[in-house]
């Protein structure tokens, strides 16, 4: 081990510049792997079940419920200067601007993410990429490409799910429950929000999907290149947690930028 | 085909060590592995066994020296070429590395399927024939996971002979395997090299039990390599390194095996 600070902080600016390569070089084989043949539509057809309709169940409860909390926040927040007819504006621009990209995001990339790096960090371990390659078969069209185009594809309708459904919840907590008009909740929300609001929506869902399976997909595929992992199980167990943690972070900054940069 | 089916000529593989420094696990080695014949890879655990099967596999690039298969420099070799030179290897992996979520069948047909135009019934047909030569018929619908150890070997090797290898590799092809399980795949390597001719590279520890398939013995330690071409010439070897090795690798099996001979 080095005591040596500066040595350490050497070492580590190395160890993330390689880590960068590596993962550039990952991403773009991957977008490589897509266009090689044989295509593999069955296996994109498996993921998009795995990513997207698999993924169903905890996008409607998340979007229910984060709808359900805006509309009890927004109507509360709204009240005190006599406005909560713009109650349906404040819950659908939350949700298609920032809340159902970014929370959708989060979901996927607790739930297929994690899974997606640990059966690349297993198949590593195992030798079965290694098999693959001495077959002669490109492990990335053969195994990550699909994944990425099933997490491209189905990210942004999930998003749309998420959307929709939080709309709803907003509506059932702000009119059913305190008493907003429901004109004035559908009203406000087609006069507020635009098609470039929509648009913003749908490019950050397109973003934070590739970052996501991007993320967790080239954790899992260079388990053991990767500082601290370890060995075995142990290393693919921790991978995958900072497979998790680190698409979550990478989402939330990119939302910011993509903000700041189409608002 | 003439000259040797893999030689390596001045090979240095190096790794970085953590807090600073490199470990050299191949210090300027070479050798050369016969076409048709079987040569043997031992030493101890982190001599550079397995490094060595990767570097022939190109999973691994060499620091310095060149690796030739067939005549042809593999050291440097990229893309097509590189597709090309492993439709030649067939590996039989340690773990086997079966694709957990393929049936035995989906296994041994992937490289069929993938790599070449062979149509369903072609692929079938082929696949039915391996399976049948190493005892695996009944059992194509079954996935790796509720096979035994050395069905799961057996598996591999299957898949490992579909493209037709010239040379095929073997990682410790025995490990975890009961003794009666080893003799079994060891017999059916040796049938299955008879009729399809073959060289091969076996990575292992249980030395005594494949001399009678070894044509050539290489021993790695600290970087170099001594090659021997029969157990008598490793036994009577004057290197300490290498008695070491026979004494505490090879045992009394060793010895009982030389008294039979």
């Amino acid at each position: 081990m080095q005591n040596n600070p500066i040595q350490r902080l050497g070492d580590t600016g190395v160890y993330v510049l390689q880590d960068l390569g590596r993962m550039t070089f990952f991403l773009l084989k991957a977008f490589r792997g897509v266009f090689r043949r044989p295509f593999r539509f069955r296996e994109v057809l498996r993921q998009v079940r795995f990513i997207g309709a698999g993924s169903l169940t905890v996008i409607i409860c998340t979007a229910a419920t984060t709808g359900m909390v805006l509309g009890l926040q927004g109507f509360y927040s709204l009240n005190k200067f006599g406005a909560e007819g713009w109650l349906g504006s404040a819950v659908s621009l939350s949700l298609i601007m920032e809340l159902g990209p970014v929370l959708t995001a989060l979901m996927v990339a607790g739930r297929a993410g994690s899974a997606m790096c640990a059966e690349l960090g297993i198949m590593r371990i195992s030798d079965q990429i290694d098999a693959l390659d001495c077959m002669a078969i490109d492990p990335f069209r053969y195994l990550i490409s699909p994944k990425f185009l099933a997490a491209l594809f189905s990210v942004p309708l999930l998003t749309a799910v998420f959307d929709v459904v939080g709309i709803a919840g907003g509506y059932v907590a702000g009119v059913t429950l305190m008493g907003v008009s429901p004109g004035s909740y559908i009203e406000s929300m087609q006069a507020s929000v635009t098609n470039h609001d929509l648009r913003l929506g749908v490019i950050k869902s397109f973003v934070f999907g590739l970052l996501v399976v991007w993320i967790c997909t080239g954790r899992g595929y260079f388990v053991w290149e990767i500082r601290g992992a370890g060995f075995g199980a142990e290393s693919v167990s921790r991978v995958t947690t900072q497979a998790v943690v680190m698409s979550s972070i990478t989402v939330l900054v990119f939302d910011y930028l993509l903000t700041a940069v189409l608002l | 085909m003439n000259g040797p089916a893999i030689e390596f000529r001045e090979v240095l593989k190096v790794f970085p060590k953590r807090g600073g420094g490199v470990q050299t696990v191949l210090d300027r080695v070479s050798f050369s592995i016969p076409t048709g014949k079987t040569t043997v890879i031992a030493g101890g655990s982190g001599q550079g066994k397995s490094v060595t099967l990767k570097l022939i596999l190109c999973l691994m690039r060499a620091d310095a020296g060149r690796i030739f298969v067939h005549g042809q420099d593999v050291t440097d070799i990229e893309g097509k070429a590189l597709e090309d030179l492993r439709t030649r290897f067939g590996v039989l992996f340690q773990g086997a590395a079966l694709f957990d979520s393929l049936t035995v069948y989906e296994n041994v047909s992937l490289p069929l399927r993938e790599r070449t135009k062979k149509t369903e019934k072609e692929i079938g047909d082929q696949v039915g024939a391996t399976l049948e030569r190493l005892g695996l018929t009944g059992h194509e619908g079954k996935y790796p996971a509720q096979l035994s150890g050395g069905m799961r070997k057996r598996v591999g090797l299957a898949r490992a002979l579909q493209l037709k290898p010239e040379i095929l590799l073997f990682d410790e092809p025995t490990t975890g395997l009961d003794p009666v399980m080893t003799q079994d795949i060891y017999r059916l390597f040796a049938e299955t090299q008879a009729q399809e001719g073959f060289s091969s590279v076996i990575v292992s520890h249980d030395i005594p039990k494949i001399f009678s398939l070894a044509d050539q013995v290489i021993i790695l330690n600290e970087g170099k390599v001594d090659v021997f071409t029969s157990p008598e010439e490793i036994q009577l070897s004057r290197q300490e390194h290498i008695r070491e090795f026979v004494r505490t690798t090879m045992g009394e099996i060793y010895q009982s095996h030389l008294v039979e001979r």
